[in-house]
């Protein structure tokens, strides 16, 4: 790494961040992990709970082959080693959304070994987090505090739901980074098919690990593995936002400098994250840390992937991030920030390429990430709810194309066709707004304006730039239907430019 | 009517398929006798009059149809550990009293599909954590059996001690039973009754109340050898439910029974003749083999050289899988509670309430087997050892066909004797709990009565899959012993 370290300032001298994660990405299933109650978000509380789910008594899991699909769908977008044996293991603890009383997860043998992820900033720029692995685990329940004074409700739809939890290693490096590794592991699962991603529907978040160092003590730690090096981490619990998660890494991290500086020491412990406030707050130390008794579930055999499955898998991975990234850069020719927006999600990508489908690749991704995207922002709409369709927006750009109404007018369709249906070769032809491309009629336009204003055609011999106000009128007569470069010839040869 | 009570299934069976006797007419015999037995006994924990006599009104309309299956309109006792939907299931605890599943277990249903009556469900030790049936929340078992020279109430053995006592006293042609250490065997052996656990895996374990889901086997207590692998038979099957269900194919029991045992090689393990053995276990151990030698088959001296470290590494393993098993009894969604100030209390007040003195025991040894630090120490150091048995059995099974041993150490003991002192109850499964650790099928046969009238079993251990070896064995010593004799009726 030869970029600069992100560095905070201390009264000491200068601080980096050391960050690791854990994400939580709920498996994009039909059914749970262990039963075949429904997964669907939002239905009524304690609709979707089997016998197992409930815990009742003699009641046993079975493994859903969807979801171990799905996990190793995700190793391998992951570049990473596929475990052909894992287990399950039970993480006892007692809680009331809890209803078995264990967690069956992976404990000592992952399904997912290491791996990595080639993150990308904001700027476009890349940076590479290793993977530790990824297991597969059953979600808890939903504990609802506020609904009663005295009691506490219970929602056990959740309770077993699939989670792969991918535990990075702590090669991120800026709260900035932080937010970019999750963003970007969104788009892989998004892109996989592997987890919704949606972040407000707790399909994914976060534990994130910090610890603060001197300079050169992060490159110790690489170089030997040995965590010596670093400092002393804090895990900051259930983070569910890009924003928190950045806000989340700074504060903690300025925190644990203000205590180094001070004299103190680090414990480690779990934290929790307030939103509200921005800050980060005990939650409980390591000795007050649970005894989760882990052991292999003895309801469950070890978890062994038939010959055959990883590659079948493999051979069905749809075109991630990066490579498409990089083919509409080499084969499209966008530029990077167009390809790099455009590829960066799923959807996004899917609309781009079933509009840019036999049209001029460059011309839909400027109206897609100028105009459609920003409409979409403006209302507050996903790709997903676009109003306008991949098909009407490639038909509009073929209009542009072929010549037959000018950008400006295709603006104008662009809103008349906003939630509306109507094909935009229909609208123009209804209303009229095919550009005039007949030189005769501009030019007649072009003398009648010269004729009224022979000051400015003056001005214009001496400041050439003065010719834009010619071009503005000639297009306001005719109300932004003439071809702006038949407009712009016959005003240079009229006005001797 | 009595007189047909005492019949063996296999015969039973046969008189209603010929219509010698109704379903109904046998239901109604058998909940009599059995409800009548109760005060004494205690071996019922709940009866379904009305179940039972539709059920069996049901199998009359098949049999009079000419249909049916293997055990059509036979009355079967149910363990108290199985759910059966809608009847309660409490696995003799309080913590679950009154609960009724709105599921029935596979073996069960499995049951009720050929055709068998449910009668009544047996009281058991407390979640089957037990040798001698004391601990259940319905008080204790008594056993039919009494000694010559005394009136003194006896245990049936445990875990599945209801079950025993209410085939041993004919209540029942047969019972469902589990056996994580010898649950089902050590009550057979107190009770002159045939008990039996297949390979791990034959029986499913879905709706049955787990206690240690790696050692745990349903299983059939029967009258004769015969029954036993009937109901074994029926019981057995691949179950998509249950993920350590074996996907095999499951023989003819039944036909086992009475199949040459020339020429089988009989191991005999010299670390089953342990210090202090009664003399009358040592006598019918070497009657055992002789009768065997008789009947052809070959007696090979045989070691299992881990077996004396089985019985610490079963109450290792069984306690900790019980501790995360027993988990879901949390008061929050069925069963008891008993509310407290707060989630932590209410926890413990429900937990204190609900589980017994012997529960309470598990829980805590296999709290503290699994806790950091001391996993290693005991959890990881019993699996090692467990994998040293199971090799033991694997290695002896290159020389012979079958293991012969004592079913248990000593004959039935008196209700109480044993109460006080854990140790001295946990060392019942002794014989038994090695083959729960390998998960091989393992029998025990009545053969012959000790000094003072209390019946003594032998028990047969076979490789994994070979059930059938284990009743031709079974049934051979059954064969030689003439074993017929039955508790005197006092209840």
């Amino acid at each position: 790494m030869t970029e600069a370290a992100y560095t905070l300032p201390g009264a000491t001298g200068e601080w980096e961040i050391v960050v690791g994660m854990e994400i939580h990405a709920q498996v994009a299933s039909e059914a749970k992990l262990f039963s075949a109650a429904a997964t669907a978000y939002g239905a009524p509380p304690n609709t979707q709970v089997s016998l197992v789910d409930a815990a009742m008594p003699g009641m046993l899991p079975v493994i859903n082959r969807a979801c171990v699909e799905q996990a190793v769908r995700t190793g391998l977008g992951l570049k990473a080693k596929i475990n052909r044996v894992s287990r399950f293991d039970r993480k006892n603890y007692f809680y009331p959304d809890l209803p078995q009383g264990y967690q069956i997860s992976q404990f000592q043998h992952p399904i997912v070994g290491e791996g990595e992820l080639e993150c990308e900033r904001d700027d476009g720029s890349r940076f590479t987090v290793g993977i530790e692995r990824l297991h597969l685990e059953q979600d808890a329940g939903k504990s609802i505090h506020d609904l009663d004074p005295k009691y506490t409700y219970v929602d056990l739809n959740r309770s077993g739901v699939a989670l792969m939890e991918i535990v990075s290693k702590p090669h991120i490096r800026s709260p900035g980074d932080g937010a970019a590794y999750v963003k970007t592991m969104r788009a892989i699962l998004r892109y996989l098919g592997t987890c919704g991603g949606d972040m407000e529907k707790g399909q994914m978040r976060a534990d994130v690990n910090i610890s603060v160092c001197r300079p050169g003590a992060y490159e110790k730690f690489r170089e030997s593995g040995d965590f010596k090096h670093l400092g002393t981490r804090c895990e900051v619990k259930n983070v569910n936002s890009l924003r928190f998660i950045a806000q989340a890494i700074e504060y903690e991290a300025r925190r644990q400098i203000g205590i180094i500086e001070d004299g103190g020491v680090i414990d480690q412990e779990t934290r929790l994250f307030d939103a509200d406030k921005g800050v980060t707050r005990a939650m409980r130390s390591k000795e007050e840390a649970h005894d989760y008794r882990y052991f292999p579930d003895p309801d469950l055999i070890p978890l062994e992937l038939e010959d055959g499955l990883v590659e079948r898998i493999r051979a069905s991975l749809p075109e991630l991030p990066a490579e498409k990234r990089a083919r509409f850069a080499a084969e499209l020719g966008l530029s990077d920030y167009d390809a790099s927006v455009l590829a960066s999600d799923r959807d996004r990508a899917a609309f781009f390429e079933a509009a840019a489908k036999g049209r001029d690749a460059k011309l839909v991704a400027n109206w897609v990430n100028n105009e459609l995207f920003g409409r979409l922002n403006k209302e507050g709409l996903e790709i997903t709810e676009s109003p306008v369709s991949a098909a009407q927006i490639g038909e509009l750009t073929g209009l542009i194309s072929d010549g037959v109404i000018t950008g400006k007018i295709a603006k104008e369709v662009f809103e008349i066709i906003w939630g509306s249906g109507e094909s935009p070769a229909k609208v123009v032809e209804e209303r009229g707004l095919k550009q005039v491309t007949d030189t005769g009629a501009i030019e007649k336009v072009i003398d009648e304006l010269i004729a009224a204003n022979p000051d400015q055609a003056v001005q214009v011999k001496e400041k050439p730039k003065a010719m834009g106000w010619f071009v503005g009128q000639v297009m306001q007569a005719t109300k932004g239907k003439a071809n702006p470069q038949a407009v712009n010839e016959i005003l240079r040869k009229k006005l001797g430019v | 009517m009595s007189d047909i009570l005492s019949l063996s299934l296999e015969d039973a069976a046969a008189k209603l398929k010929a219509r010698e006797v109704s379903a109904v007419e046998l239901a109604e015999a058998a909940l009599a006798a059995a409800q009548a037995a109760n005060p004494a006994l205690n071996a019922f924990s709940a009866f379904d009059a009305e179940r039972t006599l539709a059920m069996a009104k049901a199998s009359d309309e098949r049999l009079g149809k000419g249909q049916g299956g293997a055990l059509e309109g036979v009355p079967l006792a149910i363990k108290d550990l199985f759910a059966v939907e809608g009847v309660e299931t409490a696995a003799s605890s309080n913590i679950l009293k009154g609960f009724k599943p709105p599921y029935e277990s596979t073996v069960t249903r499995k049951l009720w599909d050929e055709g068998a009556v449910f009668l009544a469900k047996t009281s058991m030790d407390e979640f089957a954590m037990g040798s001698s049936n004391e601990t259940a929340n319905t008080g204790p078992v008594t056993n039919p059996w009494r000694s010559r020279d005394s009136n003194a109430p006896l245990t049936p053995g445990g875990s599945s001690g209801g079950s025993a006592a209410a085939v041993a006293a004919n209540l029942a042609f047969g019972a469902t039973g589990t056996d994580t250490g010898g649950s089902i065997r050590q009550p057979a052996a107190f009770t002159g009754t045939v008990g039996a656990k297949g390979t791990y895996g034959r029986c499913s374990r879905w709706g049955v109340v787990a206690f240690a889901s790696s050692l745990d086997h349903p299983g059939p207590i029967a009258r004769t050898v015969k029954d036993a692998a009937i109901l074994l038979g029926a019981m057995s099957g691949h179950d998509a439910k249950d993920s350590t269900s074996l996907p095999e194919k499951v023989p003819d029991f039944a036909a086992a029974v009475g199949r040459s045992v020339r020429g089988l090689r009989i191991g005999v393990p010299k670390e089953y003749r342990i210090d202090g053995m009664p003399a009358g276990i040592e006598k019918v151990w070497a009657q055992g083999v002789d009768w065997l030698k008789q009947a052809g088959c070959e007696i090979v001296d045989i070691s299992l050289p881990h077996t004396k470290y089985a019985l610490p590494a079963y109450y290792i393993i069984a306690p900790a899988e019980a501790s995360s098993n027993l988990a879901r009894y949390d008061g929050m969604r069925y069963g008891l509670r008993v509310d407290g100030e707060d989630l932590l209390s209410t926890y413990e007040n429900t937990r204190a309430a609900g589980f017994g003195a012997e529960v309470r025991r598990r829980i805590l040894i296999g709290t503290y087997v699994l806790s950091a630090g001391y996993y290693d120490a005991y959890y990881l150091r019993a699996l090692k050892v467990r994998r040293r048995i199971l090799q033991d059995f694997e290695a002896a099974f290159e020389k012979v066909d079958a293991v012969l041993t004592p079913s248990a150490p000593s004959a039935a003991f008196e209700t109480g004797a044993k109460s006080d002192d854990p140790i001295a109850m946990y060392l019942n499964d002794v014989f038994t709990v090695t083959a729960n650790l390998a998960g091989l099928p393992a029998i025990s046969v009545p053969a012959g009565l000790d000094g003072r009238g209390l019946p003594l079993g032998l028990q047969v251990i076979t490789r994994a899959l070979d059930e059938e070896t284990m009743f031709a064995a079974g049934a051979a010593l059954e064969a030689a012993s003439g074993f017929d004799a039955r508790a005197e009726k006092w209840w």
